[in-house]
């Protein structure tokens, strides 16, 4: 399958590529390309400029600054996989990771490529929700910084303008006992997720302080869990609690019936991983 | 566009369209048919090839993204004429049927015990997990590729 011809463009620097965005007519940014040439090859998408920006340099670090993790837009899905910094400092991405795509995507596809497509059935949507994670977005005149429940906007629908770019993602890392915990349901290795929920607690003297839950692949976009998160901050780290914020989170998806199974079906697995999510998560934090 | 890639070694020069593939360059425009085009949609991996070392799918990849890198593909696995560890280990211990999924699974194994000399079952099998085989029922693609880390490590204790 050939895609549409479009105008290829390969700045050497942030700058190029920022002035490429800004004066381009329907530009689409080239990342790892794992989720956007297989859309341009079927021709849902047919940009008529494509700005690789494979060749920036500083894109692609995995920093620690303390306060948390900063990953470079064109960071690779394997890359989080295997950091030695990522596993130490957050048990959502490290066991998010090895669960995305399959291992050859996972080579190519990248982070800050998979935010910016926004497929409700992406992972790190959800992750990034659930870790309380921002992005930077750049443009030549400035940039801002926006969470992660402000930037996902809809079906395939970022808070992203034309002349912007996702440059990185911050995720915050908590200073007292924290853990976290990805749960996947998929009918093999790199077909979407049928269901996704990210899980992270942030643990205080007992009770459980600050908890995220995000949502994949039950909605029109990554759902962030706004009333089971709610239901788990102080409380007791128990059964009933894990079970009350499993229904609340199923009470907030809204999966659809498709070939993945019964729309029943996905919302019972959405209060099913919640609830082990969270005994992990847990587990994790006092590990 | 014009691009130079190296492909198995040598630096191959095409003027092509952005929009090619690098599956395409690699077949059509190179020759080079042990690459493979299965599903076409980044499903099968009967299309990996090696960029820079590491296995990708090259149905979803521009040829143009490969300038100035290295490919190496199936037909790079033979040396001076030898068999490559991992294609002796295939015939050996009968990893493949039909041979369609195979040029992918060889240049995985490559890959992998290129970066884990002894690997686990399961260590393979994650390995493989983006390639498809519909004949074998994976078993002796398992075990083929355990061979040839065994052979290779054989050949580099004896060297």
């Amino acid at each position: 399958m050939l895609p549409s011809r479009f105008e290829y463009h390969r700045p050497a620097t942030l700058d190029e590529a920022l002035q490429a965005l800004a004066s381009l007519e329907d530009a689409k940014v080239l990342a790892g390309g794992q989720s956007l040439i297989p859309v341009m090859k079927l021709r849902f998408a047919a940009p008529a400029n494509l700005v690789d920006i494979n060749l920036i340099p500083g894109l692609d670090g995995i920093e620690d600054d303390g306060g948390g993790l900063r990953l470079g837009a064109l960071v690779r899905h394997n890359q989080i996989a295997v950091s030695s910094t990522v596993a130490a400092r957050s048990s959502l991405l490290a066991s998010a990771a090895p669960q995305i795509a399959d291992p050859l995507v996972r080579n190519l596809g990248s982070v800050g490529g998979s935010l910016a497509h926004a497929d409700p059935a992406g992972d790190w949507g959800s992750v990034m929700l659930a870790a309380g994670a921002s992005v930077v977005l750049r443009r030549s005149s400035g940039e801002r910084e926006v969470a992660m429940r402000e930037f996902l906007v809809d079906i395939f629908t970022t808070a992203l303008e034309p002349d912007e770019l996702l440059t990185a993602v911050k995720v915050p890392v908590p200073g007292g006992k924290s853990g976290g915990a990805y749960l996947k349901l998929e009918r093999k290795v790199g077909d979407f997720a049928t269901v996704g929920v990210a899980v992270q607690v942030e643990m205080s003297d007992g009770t459980i302080g600050r908890a995220g839950i995000g949502l994949t692949g039950v909605g029109t976009k990554n759902i962030e869990a706004v009333d089971a998160q709610g239901s788990l901050a102080g409380a007791e780290p128990t059964e009933e609690a894990f079970a009350e914020a499993g229904r609340l989170a199923a009470a907030a998806s809204s999966p659809v019936s498709d070939v993945r199974g019964s729309a029943e079906y996905k919302r019972h697995m959405v209060e099913v991983f919640v609830r082990r999510g969270l005994a992990r998560a847990i587990e994790s934090a006092r590990a | 566009m014009q691009i130079t890639v190296t492909v198995n070694g040598s630096e191959r020069t095409a003027d092509v369209e952005p929009r090619l593939l690098l599956v395409h360059l690699l077949r059509e425009v190179l020759g080079l048919t042990g690459t493979h085009v299965g599903c076409d949609t980044t499903s099968c991996g009967a299309c990996t090839a090696l960029l820079d070392g590491t296995p990708i799918k090259s149905c979803t990849m521009f040829a143009v993204q490969a300038d100035g890198r290295e490919v190496t593909t199936v037909e790079g696995l033979l040396q001076d004429g030898q068999l490559h560890p991992v294609q002796a280990a295939f015939k050996e211990a009968h990893g493949l049927q039909c041979g369609f999924c195979t040029p992918g699974m060889m240049l995985v194994g490559k890959a992998l015990i290129e970066q884990n000399p002894s690997p686990s079952d399961e260590d393979v099998r994650w390995a493989i997990s983006g390639n498809i085989c519909r004949c074998t029922g994976y078993m002796n693609i398992v075990k083929a590729i355990q061979l040839a880390a065994e052979t290779q490590a054989g050949a580099s204790t004896t060297a």
